[in-house]
């Protein structure tokens, strides 16, 4: 099969040997020719020793969901050898070291199995262990160049970039680079029927992960405390953070920090940290994933009911308990949306991808403050930490902070006795003020039952006025958080549902289901609660698939909880093992549900 | 918790302090704790202490857990906004509140139970990072709304009210703080008011974590014989290792006095704190030395009493963080955000 720009390939390798910055500068440079690229980093819950997996996908037609074949494998790892071979589709290449001789586990018919002597040629070319170690990673990469014809001129500049200032690296890894190439042209017929050519579309993007993506965000919408405790997939979103944060928002002449971070003891401490300084008027967030969120549950609660703003990042991965700290997941789901003891409802958005982490995070913080509310950003591992190619992100310098209702000292003065809770406007939203402010704006939060001016309660219709209230305001919530996409067709005999880290899978498989004769609309939910749309898709189709990541089905759970969508009249589409999504997953269960159907 | 309205009633001839307040207007709603409670006594501690500093009740924030303690940051400073969080976790709420607003006065209430043990972590960590508030622990020995058991700060022998004794070891937080690295450690006792006034006035001009240590007994479930932490056992016990008087700024400095039993710390906003020695040769400046201290007080069954030890050269949180002087609520977003400029800059550095 020949193709062009349409072809995935596969490194695997062992963990800890450098073969991340080498699989990153293969990606970057696909994206540099102007081809719509993705990479999906499979790693183990390990630091060093353990297999991990590269997997780059290079679609003309720019799809970034995970691949359904892969044409190549590149197989470094004696340990997965077995499964690598297996990986490749029928007609595909298998590229193995040839410094030692062929094991009969890589042996495959209908395979093309090219060896290429990357441990030979790094003790022939290069001094210790070390050098010969990192350097066969920058080997694979010469060698992948010639095979699936890399610009050479876009390798050399990329080399010339990262090493500007280190003569000794830059000459090791261009010998590197040359010794898989020139080796690669000399044994083989170069390119591959698959190969690389250059396009221009990509000159408007950019390539990025969600955790950066999204601590960019909570930098531009004016974030000034972050409260975390170290987990995987969430840590790097502080990271980002922090170095956004020492490049824009040191005052320019003292150098001092328009921001402060605080690492926690742990969880529990983290979600305090955010929610008082929520309370005292910081835009606050904390970034985890599923264990810190168990964790915070008690706090949830409390913000949710004494009124505070935070914002929550969850990085999903897969659960329950620690689960696989290094596998995506959408488990969180049902936790989110009801986290905490007692009656409790949150805001959950769902980015799909590293550009929406960016604008949902400034969203994010604009509806917590606005509902005194923790807001949950939902995203997961795949999305987190990935690289993806993404739109540019831009932004509208006319922003402002959508405080909400928050009492100024002018306002207070007036004010004879202020009563927290009490709604004026219908909306389900009282006026706060913030400690420090003016003295009349004084109240005493307290997690206890409380009237709606505050004062402690255990009078049931005082009690009751509150959370009644907070149901309004939730209502109100569903009209203010981002509605759902759609993506009608005309004629379209199905719909299907999904949300987060599934859209990207999703968009690819309403594609080839088309080519299969299935025609679906699709409506992508991008917040928890609802809108009214929702329920309308749900009953304009005779068959709705809801496609998610976890074993539950909690998205259909939580569309028949709260749209009285009986949940027996969807039928779900699950992938739950930890793996980011790819399109023949929707493929298959869709179409064979409908062939079922029809027959 | 409930909240009941104390009526206003003024006598004519109260004084009034720097800010036209007099001490009746530092106080809270009517406390709903048991008639005698030690708690109350330090609440109306707190009142003085706040009075005589003549703190702007709106400038403060009262800060609290769960328990019976943590109930009382209701019953001072009804001008202040309180924050009544959850158990043992008040520490953590007052770290991320002085974040976003270094320059409100935090005061955080808390108890045996509230710090010493579902929240043990979360003071550990707050002495660790130094936040600058005042860190009452009204320590009785005994959990008082769930009706008496023992709490982590009980002595091993002590016994409960039903007659069982307590087997486990006690967590002393003097101890812990000092061993912690705590900038602002003392201990004192409900029933001493002219003691605990001083220290909590000191406590609240500490440029960092104060902890103070006060045994407030429970009347209705550890106040009987056989208790070490009843109003007896402590009037009999308590030994006060150094005695305190705290010079607000504002007052006329004196010169320290010659007295070679009276030394002076100049806290960090120019008022001062003066120790008159009642144990020969002790220092509140000597970590290791009270430690040794408090350690010898207890194998004698003493309570030491008193700020036991101070260091006013340690840095804060901000400090640590390097933040900027004026609060973060008060940055404007100006200077929070970016804009597109720089953003767009940044974008090259993604492809």
């Amino acid at each position: 099969m020949s193709s062009v720009n349409d072809f995935a390939f596969k490194i695997a390798t062992v963990n800890g040997t450098g073969s991340a910055s080498a699989n990153s500068l293969l990606m970057q440079a696909i994206f540099r020719m102007g081809i719509p690229v993705t990479g999906k980093n499979i790693f183990p819950s390990n630091i060093q020793g353990l297999p991990t997996f590269y997997e780059i996908r290079v679609s003309k037609d720019g799809y970034t969901a995970r691949p359904r074949d892969v044409d190549l494998v590149v197989a470094l790892n004696p340990s997965t050898y077995a499964k690598d071979v297996a990986t490749v589709r029928p007609g595909g290449y298998l590229v193995y070291d040839s410094s030692w001789p062929l094991e009969p586990e890589l042996v495959r018919d209908g395979i093309t199995i090219l060896g290429i002597p990357f441990g030979r040629m790094c003790v022939e070319n290069f001094q210790g262990d070390r050098d010969r170690t990192l350097l066969r990673n920058i080997v694979y990469v010469g060698a992948l160049a010639a095979l699936l014809e890399f610009d050479m001129d876009i390798v050399g500049q990329m080399l010339v970039e990262k090493f500007s200032k280190k003569k000794k690296l830059f000459d090791s890894n261009n010998t590197a680079i040359k010794l898989g190439y020139d080796y690669a042209k000399a044994h083989y017929q170069c390119p591959l029927p698959f190969h690389l050519e250059k396009m221009n579309a990509t000159s408007d993007s950019i390539i990025i992960d969600g955790n950066t993506a999204a601590a960019l965000g909570a930098v531009y919408a004016g974030a000034t405390v972050g409260a975390w405790y170290p987990i995987t997939p969430s840590t790097s979103l502080m990271e980002a953070f922090k170095g956004f944060c020492e490049k824009f928002r040191k005052d320019p002449e003292t150098g001092l920090a328009r921001y402060c971070i605080i690492q926690a003891e742990d969880e529990l401490s983290a979600a305090g940290i955010a929610i008082g300084a929520g309370w005292a008027g910081a835009r606050a967030f904390t970034n985890t994933s599923g264990p810190g969120i168990s964790l915070m549950q008690e706090f949830i609660g409390l913000a949710y009911y004494t009124e505070i703003p935070a914002v929550f990042y969850d990085i999903q991965r897969t659960g329950p308990a620690t689960g696989m700290p290094t596998r995506t997941q959408q488990g969180d789901l049902m936790s989110l949306a009801y986290a905490s003891h007692g009656d409790t409802k949150h805001i959950v958005l769902f980015p799909a991808n590293p550009e929406e982490c960016f604008y949902i995070s400034v969203i994010a913080f604009d509806l917590a403050e606005r509902f005194q509310t923790p807001v949950f950003v939902a995203s997961d591992l795949d999305i987190g930490m990935n690289d993806w190619m993404c739109k540019r992100l831009k932004w509208d310098d006319g922003y402002r902070p959508d405080r909400g209702k928050v009492l100024t000292a002018a306002e207070l003065a007036n004010v004879k006795k202020f009563s927290r809770y009490v709604d004026v406007d219908g909306d389900g939203i009282a006026a706060r003020t913030l400690p420090g402010v003016h003295p009349n704006g004084a109240y005493f939060v307290r997690g206890s039952g409380h009237d709606k001016h505050g004062a402690y309660t255990e009078d049931s219709d005082a009690y009751q006025e509150v959370v009644d209230r907070l149901t309004r305001k939730f209502a109100t919530a569903a009209t203010a958080v981002p509605g759902p996409e759609f993506r009608i067709q005309t004629g379209a005999d199905v719909g299907i549902v999904s949300l987060g880290g599934c859209h990207a899978a999703v968009l690819e498989a309403v594609d080839r289901l088309r080519e299969q004769g299935i025609v679906a609309d699709y409506m992508r939910i991008k917040a928890f609660p609802f809108n009214e749309s929702v329920r309308g898709f749900l009953d304009k189709h005779s068959t709705v698939f809801v496609v998610e990541q976890n074993r539950d089905a909690q998205l259909r759970s939580l569309l028949a909880l709260e749209t009285g969508m009986p949940r027996d009249a969807m039928v779900s589409v699950l992938d739950y093992g930890g793996m980011p999504l790819t399109a023949n997953v929707v493929v298959t269960a869709v179409g064979n549900h409908m062939a079922r159907v029809l027959a | 918790m409930t909240s009941i309205a104390k009526p206003p009633v003024r006598h004519p001839g109260l004084h009034k302090n720097a800010l036209g307040y007099t001490v009746r207007d530092y106080e809270g709603a009517m406390s709903t704790l048991c008639a005698g409670c030690g708690h109350d006594s330090v609440t109306a501690a707190l009142v003085h202490a706040f009075w005589e500093l003549a703190l702007p009740p709106h400038r403060a924030a009262k800060m609290s857990g769960i328990g019976c303690s943590s109930k009382t940051t209701a019953y001072f400073m009804k001008q202040s906004h309180g924050f009544n969080s959850v158990h043992g976790r008040m520490p953590s709420v007052t770290s991320g509140a002085n974040a976003a607003n270094r320059d409100l006065t935090y005061i955080g209430i808390s108890g045996d139970g509230d710090s010493l043990s579902i929240g043990l972590g979360q003071l550990s960590h707050a002495i660790r990072r130094n936040v600058r508030m005042l860190y009452v622990i009204e320590n009785n020995g005994v959990y008082g709304l769930t009706k008496g058991q023992f709490s982590a700060s009980a002595d091993i022998g002590t016994t409960s009210k039903k007659g069982e004794a307590n087997l486990q070891p006690p967590i002393d937080p003097v101890l812990l703080a000092l061993t912690l690295g705590a900038t602002f450690v003392a201990r004192s006792f409900s029933g001493d008011k002219a003691q605990l006034v001083p220290i909590l006035k000191a406590g609240l001009s500490h440029n960092g974590l104060a902890l103070v240590d006060v045994i407030s007994p429970c009347v209705t479930f550890n106040d009987h014989d056989g208790s070490t932490k009843s109003y007896k056992f402590t009037r009999e016990h308590e030994v006060e290792v150094v005695a305190t008087d705290f010079v607000p700024l504002r007052r006329e400095v004196v010169a320290p006095e010659t007295d070679a039993l009276v030394s002076v710390v100049t806290m960090h906003d120019g008022s001062t704190v003066r120790f008159r020695k009642t144990h020969e040769g002790y220092d509140p400046t000597d970590r290791e030395a009270a430690y040794a201290h408090v350690r010898a007080c207890q194998k004698r069954r003493e309570v030491a009493t008193g700020l036991l030890f101070i260091d006013e050269t340690g840095k804060d949180m901000h400090a640590v963080a390097k933040t900027v002087s004026t609060p973060l609520v008060d940055v404007p977003f100006e200077q929070l955000c970016p804009g597109n400029g720089p953003l767009q800059k940044l974008m090259d550095a993604f492809r």
